[in-house]
């Protein structure tokens, strides 16, 4: 897996087109064996931090180094990393085979060298036999894979993803999210992965750096991105996040008592940073860790809040519930697991009900 | 499924003649299409089609002054292909081909750079790039190619211009009336036709393609051969074969300024058709040039493929 | 690629193709105005008075309104067989379709020196007709018709069909949807079509050389005039109007030609 050791070091990297900073002073490192995605909205940034690695874009301040080189003066076709772009760039004019061998010219292989390792290549992306079509002969899911072997085989210390599941449909692109992932594990190489789908990252990656106009939000692992996310626009980025106002009251033994509005005292956790009393707060929970139950919540580790459910959404292996609480500007969303095999279709719509979570849950983030 | 559109009753039977016709046009598009299409099909058939067929005709009779007599022969064919007793004509059309294929040569390759230029370093004002390059195709054929006589002659403006500025004493007579003139003059005519599809193909090209190439190790030189002119040989094939056939044809510029070592095979078919009087002999002229363009331009395309692969001819054009 | 803007071999080499490409064409203007009835250096001096032999050459002026005539007929009727063979060719699903739009295209790759003979042979020797404007002006539809074809291909191809399934979706029919959402959509492309086949036409030499009756068209005139040496400043001055002519012509046609098509980027013309 990945190992502590840096393979590229970013260091105070800016990209300026005209009077726009697309990428505004980062700094951070990627592991060596690592699957580390780029993560964010579109225009966040991540796809020109992308083509900066590549040698596409040079950086406007700041160095890349890649395994300790500086970048600066290496142009793309002599850097350590290959890419598979977004529209995968197979090259019409020639076959599969040819595609994949594209890179191997400078590596002096001889013709049987050559054609053993295509040959391999489209086992390994489970094409067997594919190598004298025409690339226009190909699915999309199928180029995607080409683009992938060819840039394999030229054996990159970093491989370079520019969003290539967005064309797939929904089957195929989960199918090729775990088949990158097994690859990357098989493979040991670092792979770079940008995408805009939150959830497509937090499956594949190891880490992750959630970006926005330019600058990185937080970089952390999937889980920690999810259950203790720095800031609100992290926390909103990915999944689904319920945000409630409210102000310190007290904190007491690494729990905050926030008070929110007319409706109460709800109490959370102190993780990231200090909270001053009487300062603004937001206090976020997860849809998924709030049960709804027709009493008020008994155990003292536990939030309660008193509603009507307002909105119901069956989805098949869960349920949405959208909670109307008094004195809460926004429903909150719940997500209740549908453990049971139920034919009941009513409706839950209109009931009072209290939404409960255990108090561990919440996670307090600064305004 | 079929609605009378214009909403008034009609009481006839439900499979009228006519529900009957419409119904037969709504299923099959093709016959609408076809509907369509036909006027235009019938100006090409009667005017092309038909004529040609008539020039196929024409070649198998024989004239003598103005009487035409129209027993089959082939007469015509063998004259023409009768290299020993009657060169000229075997002569001619070869020569016509090869300061064809020069003069194309010559244009492509001139082309290409001004094309590439275009896609790929202009990138505000490309329309008015575009129109600057076309602009001179678009005055008078004939007063370009007199531009060139002009330009080329005995007291023309290279020669009067070199000795006005003192670097000639005597005006040079080589420049003029040979097949140099005409290619140079052929070459000139011919560039804007030789541009635009080479522009048009390199511009559609992918770019990412050419980031793929660099990412995977092509200099800028390599990536050159290895991805951009392979991908703008349907643009290639389609300037070369606009610049290349009608030259052969042409007649206008060997007689302003190919002199007498400069006539190609048009001048000889004007003249069969004309002054020499013999109109089925020029059409098997004709005929005979049209098949060895054919069969040059399939010798030229097979050419190509066999360099680069059948993948990088998907539409020439 | 951000390749930065360089001034090199390539860019020198376009200056001179340019100055190559233009060099003798502007010969033409500038011996127009020479006060001197040879072509040749030095320049003697500034004059109009070619110019106004030109206008007042009665022959000219016929000349000039004979092509005229055979430009506009040509360029209307060769537009809308063009409109309609393109629409046909996008909108419907033709089967053989391929040497349908071969054939049609055949004019292209065919030397007109043999479409010349061909014609000449059909009407002279089948069909005893008489040569006039009119054999002229339908061998110019001939060749205009794959242009005209081409222009509109790439205008129809640049919008949507939906636009026009909405409108019979809508309830008006297929000729009102024609005139009230083809139309002004293809409009650009049908103008664009008109000037670029009344341009074929107008400079068009070879089919009009054999085709034409006793009425000459202006390239006829042309050729006629150019075997007498002083009457050339007056046809190069005929050829400077012509030159600019054109020039207005061809560039309001390629802007039209770009209107409303967001992705073209394609020389329209070839």
């Amino acid at each position: 897996m990945a190992s502590e050791e840096a393979i590229i070091e970013i260091k105070s990297v800016s990209k300026h087109f005209g009077g726009v900073r697309a990428v505004d002073d980062i700094t951070f490192n990627i592991r060596r064996g690592e699957f580390f995605s780029l993560l964010g909205p579109s225009g966040c940034g991540k796809t020109t931090l992308l083509r900066m690695l590549a040698g596409f874009e040079a950086p406007t301040k700041g160095e890349i180094y890649i395994d300790g080189q500086p970048m600066s003066a290496v142009p793309p076709h002599h850097r350590p990393t290959n890419m598979v772009f977004q529209s995968y760039a197979i090259f019409p004019h020639l076959t599969v085979a040819q595609n994949i061998a594209y890179g191997l010219r400078k590596k002096g292989l001889s013709k049987e060298q050559s054609a053993q390792t295509v040959e391999k290549a489209l086992e390994m992306i489970q094409l067997p036999g594919y190598g004298s079509r025409g690339a226009h002969q190909l699915s999309g899911g199928q180029r995607q894979r080409v683009a992938l072997a060819r840039a394999l085989v030229c054996q990159p210390k970093v491989l370079l993803l520019d969003e290539p599941l967005g064309a797939l449909d929904k089957k195929l692109r989960e199918e090729m999210q775990l088949e990158l992932r097994q690859l990357q594990e098989r493979l040991g190489v670092t792979f770079v992965f940008v995408t805009h789908d939150q959830e497509e990252a937090l499956t594949m990656s190891d880490r992750i750096a959630v970006m926005s106009k330019g600058k990185v939000l937080q970089i952390d692992s999937s889980t920690r991105l999810y259950e203790a996310p720095n800031c609100r626009e992290v926390a909103d980025f990915i999944g689904t996040m319920n945000f409630i106002r409210g102000r310190v009251s007290s904190v007491d033994n690494g729990m905050a008592t926030v008070e929110i509005g007319q409706i109460g005292k709800l109490r959370a956790p102190v993780s990231n940073g200090e909270f001053v009393v009487n300062s603004d707060v937001t206090l976020a929970i997860r849809p998924e860790k709030i049960k709804i139950d027709r009493t008020q919540p008994a155990a003292s580790d536990a939030n309660g809040l008193q509603g009507t459910v307002s909105a119901e959404a069956y989805l098949g292996d869960r349920s949405h519930f959208y909670v109307e609480v008094d004195g809460l500007e926004k429903r909150l969303a719940v997500a209740a697991p549908n453990l049971t095999r139920s034919l009941d279709e009513t409706d839950a719509r209109g009931q009072k009900v209290w939404a409960t979570w255990p108090v561990q849950a919440g996670v307090l983030l600064s305004h | 499924m079929v609605s009378v559109a214009s909403g008034a009753e009609t009481p006839a039977r439900p499979d009228s003649l006519w529900l009957r016709w419409r119904a037969l046009l709504l299923r099959h598009e093709w016959i609408r299409g076809y509907l369509l299409l036909s006027p235009t099909a019938l100006v090409m058939i009667t005017m092309l089609i038909v004529p040609i067929l008539g020039l196929f005709l024409l070649s198998f009779w024989t004239q003598e002054y103005f009487e035409i007599h129209r027993d089959f022969t082939v007469a015509n064919y063998l004259k023409v292909l009768n290299v020993a007793d009657n060169p000229i004509y075997g002569l001619l059309l070869l020569k016509s081909i090869r300061m064809s294929l020069t003069a194309t040569i010559f244009v492509v390759v001139l082309a290409y750079p001004m094309a590439y230029y275009l896609a790929f370093r202009v990138t505000k004002n490309k329309l008015m790039w575009i129109i600057l390059i076309t602009v001179p195709f678009w005055t008078s054929y004939l007063l370009r190619v007199f531009a060139w006589k002009i330009i080329l002659g005995y007291n023309g403006v290279i020669n009067s211009g070199l000795i006005s500025a003192g670097i000639l004493s005597e005006p040079l007579e080589f420049l003029l009336y040979n097949p140099p003139a005409v290619t140079i003059t052929l070459a000139h005519a011919w560039a804007a036709f030789a541009i635009l599809p080479i522009y048009v193909s390199l511009e559609k090209i992918d770019r990412s393609l050419l980031e793929a190439a660099t990412d995977l190790g092509d200099t800028p030189f390599q990536r050159f051969w290895r991805v951009t002119f392979p991908l703008s040989l349907p643009g290639v094939i389609s300037a070369t074969l606009l610049v290349f056939i009608p030259t052969v044809g042409d007649y206008v510029t060997p007689t302003l300024v190919g002199g007498t070592s400069g006539i190609m095979i048009g001048n000889i078919i004007q003249s069969l058709f004309g002054k020499a009087n013999n109109a089925p002999l020029g059409a098997a002229v004709s005929i005979m040039s049209m098949i060895s363009i054919t069969i040059v331009v399939l010798g030229f395309i097979y050419f190509v493929r066999l360099l680069f692969g059948k993948h990088a001819i998907q539409r020439a054009g | 690629m951000t390749s930065p803007k360089r001034f090199d071999l390539l860019a020198l080499f376009s200056i001179v193709y340019v100055a190559f490409l233009y060099g003798p064409v502007l010969l033409l203007p500038m011996f127009s105005f020479n006060d001197s009835i040879y072509v040749a250096f030095p320049l003697k001096g500034f004059t109009l008075q070619w110019y106004y032999e030109m206008v007042e050459n009665t022959q000219l002026i016929k000349a000039l309104n004979a092509s005229l005539k055979v430009g506009i007929v040509s360029a209307f009727v060769s537009t809308v067989l063009g409109v309609l063979a393109a629409k046909a060719v996008t909108r419907y699903y033709l089967p053989g379709r391929g040497p349908v739009m071969g054939v049609i295209m055949i004019p292209l790759v065919i030397p007109s020196i043999i479409l010349a003979i061909a014609l000449l042979t059909i009407f002279r020797k089948f069909l005893d007709i008489d040569l006039s404007l009119w054999t002229v002006g339908a061998s110019h539809v001939l060749v205009c018709i794959p242009f005209a074809m081409l222009v509109m291909i790439a205008r129809l191809q640049g919008f949507d069909k939906s636009l026009e399934e909405a409108s019979l979706d809508l309830g008006q029919g297929p000729w009102i949807t024609f005139w009230k959402v083809t139309f002004p959509l293809a409009a650009p492309g049908i103008v664009s079509s008109l000037l670029l086949c009344f341009t074929i036409s107008f400079d068009e030499y070879l089919l009009a050389a054999f085709l034409a009756g006793n009425d000459a068209t202006l390239p006829l005139f042309i050729f006629s005039q150019l075997r007498f040496p002083n009457r050339l400043p007056s046809t190069l001055a005929l050829g400077s109007c012509i030159l600019v002519f054109s020039f207005v012509i061809v560039t309001f046609s390629e802007w039209l030609r770009r209107r409303g098509v967001p992705n073209e980027s394609g020389g329209g013309i070839v």
